[in-house]
């Protein structure tokens, strides 16, 4: 048992899913040409006033509300002032003093553990623009450009209460947030896109005290897997630092990945932001039956639904934990189980074959091209014994890579199970000729050599034929 | 015919009797703009072709027997500080030397829609911060009333009006800069309701005090143009729906009835000849029927320095967009930082570089509660001010200014006296009401402005009582001495 315990905070900044920006109507599409979707109120251009989207303050609630938050009936907007080529404005429009959702939690489970992780606040604010550097590094870079496309995307900043103690919770915090956010349709969680950002303030004290150490933030984190090695490393750094009779010096760190360590960028005396009230923006006013009217449409969340996996199909917790991960996957689950009544199956699917391919190209699942129809024709063909369960992946790949229908695969290329004795007889006939010794093996008694002798016509039929009827029909013979 | 002197109600009856042309208008307007400009220096820009299209396009209009706006092919200005699409809009700041709007504010665009035809840009100050219209990065206007007196806060549009470059110029008001150069160069000037026109297109000085509003030469023309600027507009949030009435219908000659207050604070810290004349409008409005009472405002000496707090606060934060990335002035540096610095540095005038460092002090953490908080906490108080004289009274009378206007390079030497000249104009902005600014009579010289305000949105009681004054006595309309 360490001696330490780390206190760990996460800020988690995610981009909405709304059609248009915060204060304008320029496009959020993901991946155009740079500055093609701005207009003057998102370049900050002189004279230029936005007006709120209503679908953002829509999707924060929504979000809040799955957060378990409480929703201000009376929130604002603050302007966070402060210089950079890509903060068009000179000053970020955020929710500094009266955030949208507030006091909320969300449950992890860890090594078998559940816990519960108090949520700050979720406030909304806009993202500033990108900074596009010659030669890919702003280190190295002569000089820089700057791309306005993001400036003014709406985003929600979910802030954790440091109740985090380790990186692996960090990480089960980060997945069921992803859950959840995209279960409500807030946000497409995209963390390679940008569109879910995670910093980590993360510091140590010797266990069982109750007094904070000073603490870092850990930027440049690009997945969950990295925030989990992040911590780790940082946890172990500091404890080292303290260790050696040194302090931890307040700063912010970035996160080396092919490394694997955290490097200082910069040291952070909390920077005075001069934020006030934002003028040119009216506040936002929700009222109960708004918020009680958006709350029954917050659709089942993660858990519950996890719950329902079990207890209705009688799913294993592990393999219902891992399909109700994800919306698309849980859907996908529901979708096929409708033409297909056997959950254990489907879910063995899911987690074999489906999410094997997925993983080895990093693809989502709506990039594949396999359908719930598709996996349960596939499935149906495997139970009448029309391939066997090994020809069944061999289709189920054709049918995540080109999508179509399991029955049109297993014609084209030939690979439908044969039962038909009339085409095994001559096979069989051979394989007995060419295998005396397992022939006499099996006639004096050595049950196992059929084995063998199945296998053989399998092999010559490249998988093709039925074991079943093969079995049957080689002892028929060899009985003679 | 002197066309540049008339009113713009005039103007339009003499085109549709056809008399003459909107481009002969417009032509008359150009030379007589080449001939005083250089005394007055109102104008920054002047488009000519642009006008002269505009001018054109609104004869064959009329010539086809269409349906055409009072303000159509009427020679106006637009103050510097509001964005014109394709037209080079500068705030007087070395900043914006070079920037060319790709959008016009949405009050341009409405009076262009009505066929306005837009003559030029008017001067100002850098940014409208400072005291008088001698700060700016380019040049000063004069007043022509008097070469030797500053026309009085940032706006040359008053001074286009009363020289006849413009039949009626826009401008913005944070602190009074609609009304007092109005009264120093005897127009009118007046500041509509905050949300009444959309600021949408109005370069930020201070967000929650500025508001677009017009210098006319009579009452009548005030109407046509808040006619046409008034109105919710879906760009700026800060735009109100409330029903805009036919100003037209306010001006009424009769002011029976009305109930006019005089706030005390203000006339006690006015100039003597200045104070009896506002007290001679009162004793006029009493003559037509109206019932006049002195009132206190008590927390009138609050608004200066809670304005000046709140107005340097925002503008901070207003023009830190400044930064030479994206437009206007760029001085290179080796690095980013260093390009931020010197751009700022070289772009800002003096006083623009002082209410950024006040702004940048008054919002620090250390600083907020005791100065922003407080201001606003002030505000409040004069608001309700306000609040409860209207209770009682339909407008109140007072000065526009304290002073007439002054003799140029004074505010200079003395910025907190050139401070102390906005006490009659900047509650009016903290409070977000209307209010008019009126000619009325001269002292030593030099004109005087009332003005009157009133509950939000209450503007039609403005035009009745300025409407009823200008029809009963010959105080209104001030002739410059200047050869305009």
């Amino acid at each position: 048992m360490s001696r330490y315990e780390a206190v760990i905070g996460l800020e988690v900044h995610v981009e909405l899913k709304t059609e248009t920006k915060l204060f304008c109507g320029c496009s959020t599409e993901f991946g155009q040409a740079p500055n093609t979707q701005v207009c003057p109120v998102c370049l900050g251009l002189p004279g230029s006033t936005g007006v709120l989207n209503k679908k953002v303050v829509e999707l924060a609630a929504r979000a809040g509300l799955a957060l378990n938050c409480k929703i201000g009936a009376y929130t604002w907007f603050d302007r966070k002032n402060y210089y950079y080529p890509d903060l068009p404005k000179g000053f970020q429009i955020s929710q500094v003093f009266r955030p949208i959702a507030y006091q909320g939690y969300l449950d992890i489970e860890v090594d078998g553990r559940d816990k519960r992780i108090n949520i700050t606040r979720a406030h909304i604010e806009e993202d500033p623009g990108k900074l596009v550097h010659s030669s890919g590094s702003i280190m190295t870079s002569s000089s820089s450009f700057v791309d306005y496309n993001r400036s003014g995307m709406p985003l929600i900043e979910i802030v954790s209460e440091p109740e985090l103690r380790s990186g692996a919770e960090a990480k089960a915090y980060l997945e069921k947030l992803k859950a959840i956010l995209e279960y409500t349709g807030v946000s497409d969680v995209k963390m390679e896109q940008g569109s879910l950002r995670c910093d980590a303030n993360v510091s140590v004290r010797p266990a069982g005290t109750a007094a904070l150490g000073t603490k870092t933030e850990i930027k440049n984190m690009n997945s969950f897997r990295a925030v989990q090695r992040a911590i780790e490393y940082e946890v172990d750094r500091q404890i080292d630092v303290l260790e050696d009779g040194d302090r931890v010096v307040q700063e912010t760190r970035a996160w080396d990945e092919n490394k694997g360590i955290t490097m200082s960028m910069r040291s952070k005396e909390n920077p005075d932001y001069r934020c006030f009230i934002e003028q040119e923006v009216s506040p936002i006013e929700l009222s109960d039956e708004w918020i009680e009217d958006l709350r029954v449409t917050i659709p089942e969340l993660p858990d519950a639904r996890r719950k329902r996996l079990v207890a209705e199909h009688g799913l294993p917790a592990y393999d219902a934990g891992v399909i109700t991960s994800s919306l698309s996957l849980a859907e996908f689950f529901d979708a096929t189980l409708e033409k297909f009544p056997d959950a254990k199956k489907i879910s063995n699917w899911i987690m074999g074959e489906l999410l094997r391919l997925l993983n080895a190209r990093g693809m989502e699942l709506g990039e594949s091209k396999i359908t719930p129809a598709g996996l349960a024709s596939l499935l149906k063909l495997i139970e009448k014994g029309s391939i066997s369960n090994k020809i069944g992946k061999e289709v189920f790949e054709a049918m995540f890579q080109e999508g179509k229908e399991p029955a049109q695969i297993v014609k084209e290329k030939g690979l439908s199970q044969i039962s038909d004795e009339g085409q095994l007889t001559q096979i069989i006939a051979e394989v007995i000729d060419k295998n005396p010794k397992s022939v006499a093996d099996f006639q004096s008694g050595k049950e196992q050599a059929i084995g063998f002798l199945v296998g053989q016509v399998m092999k010559a039929t490249r998988g093709q034929a039925n074991p079943g009827v093969v079995n049957a029909m080689l002892r028929e013979k060899l009985a003679e | 015919m002197r066309l540049h002197t008339l009113p713009v109600h005039r103007l339009g009856e003499l085109m549709e009797r056809k008399e003459f042309s909107s481009e002969e208008l417009v032509r008359n307007y150009l030379e007589h703009i080449s001939r005083v400009e250089d005394e007055i220096k109102a104008l920054v820009t002047v488009t000519e072709e642009a006008a002269l299209a505009q001018a054109r396009a609104v004869d064959e209009k009329r010539a086809r027997g269409e349906e055409i706006s009072p303000l159509a092919g009427i020679p106006m200005a637009i103050t510097d500080n509001i964005c014109t699409e394709g037209v080079k809009t500068t705030c007087a700041s070395r900043m914006l030397y070079n920037f060319v709007p790709p959008y016009d504010a949405d009050a341009a665009a409405r009076l262009k829609r009505a066929g306005a035809v837009l003559m030029g840009k008017c001067s100002m100050d850098e940014f409208s911060i400072g005291p008088a219209e001698e700060k700016s990065g380019f040049f000063s206007a004069r007043n022509p009333f008097a070469p030797e007196a500053a026309p009085g806060g940032p706006s040359g549009g008053a001074a286009a009006v009363a020289a006849g470059e413009a039949a009626f110029t826009l401008g913005s008001d944070t602190a009074g800069s609609l009304r007092r150069p109005a009264a120093f160069c005897g127009v009118i000037g007046f500041k509509p309701t905050y949300g009444r026109v959309s600021r949408y297109g109005l370069i930020s000085y201070a967000s929650s005090l500025d508001q677009i509003g017009p210098f006319t030469r009579d009452m009548t023309d005030l109407a046509l143009v808040l006619n046409i600027i008034c109105g919710r507009d879906a760009k700026d949030s800060t735009s109100a729906a409330v029903a805009v009435p036919d100003f037209n219908k306010s001006l009424i000659n009769d002011v029976k009835g009305l109930k006019i207050g005089l706030p005390k604070e203000y006339l006690a810290g006015a100039e003597p000849g200045v104070a009896a004349r506002v007290r001679e409008a009162a004793g006029k409005l009493e003559e037509l029927g109206a019932v006049c009472e002195e009132v206190s405002m008590p927390h009138t000496a609050y608004a200066l320095p809670a304005h000046y707090i709140i107005s340097s606060a925002e503008a901070s934060s207003n023009l830190a967009r400044y930064d030479g990335v994206r437009y206007g002035l760029r001085v290179d540096a080796g690095d980013v930082l260093g390009m931020f610095s010197k751009t700022r540095s070289r772009g800002f005038g003096e006083e623009v570089k002082t209410l950024i460092m006040l702004g940048t002090y008054v919002l620090g953490a250390a600083n907020y509660n005791d100065y922003y908080v407080k201001a606003l906490q002030a505000r409040t108080l004069v608001r309700q001010d306000f609040d409860r004289a209207f209770e009682k009274f339909d407008c109140l009378i007072t000065p526009a200014s304290p002073a007439i206007a002054h003799r140029k390079g004074k505010e200079t030497a003395d910025p907190l006296a050139a401070r102390l000249s906005k006490t009659c104009s900047v509650p009016v902005n903290l409070a977000g009401v209307p209010a008019l600014s009126l000619p009325f009579g001269m002292v030593e010289g030099l004109p005087v402005g009332l003005q009157f305000i009133t509950r939000h949105f209450g503007e039609e009681i403005l035009l009745r009582v300025g409407y009823t004054l200008q029809q009963n006595t010959d105080q209104t309309r001030l002739k410059p001495g200047l050869a305009c």
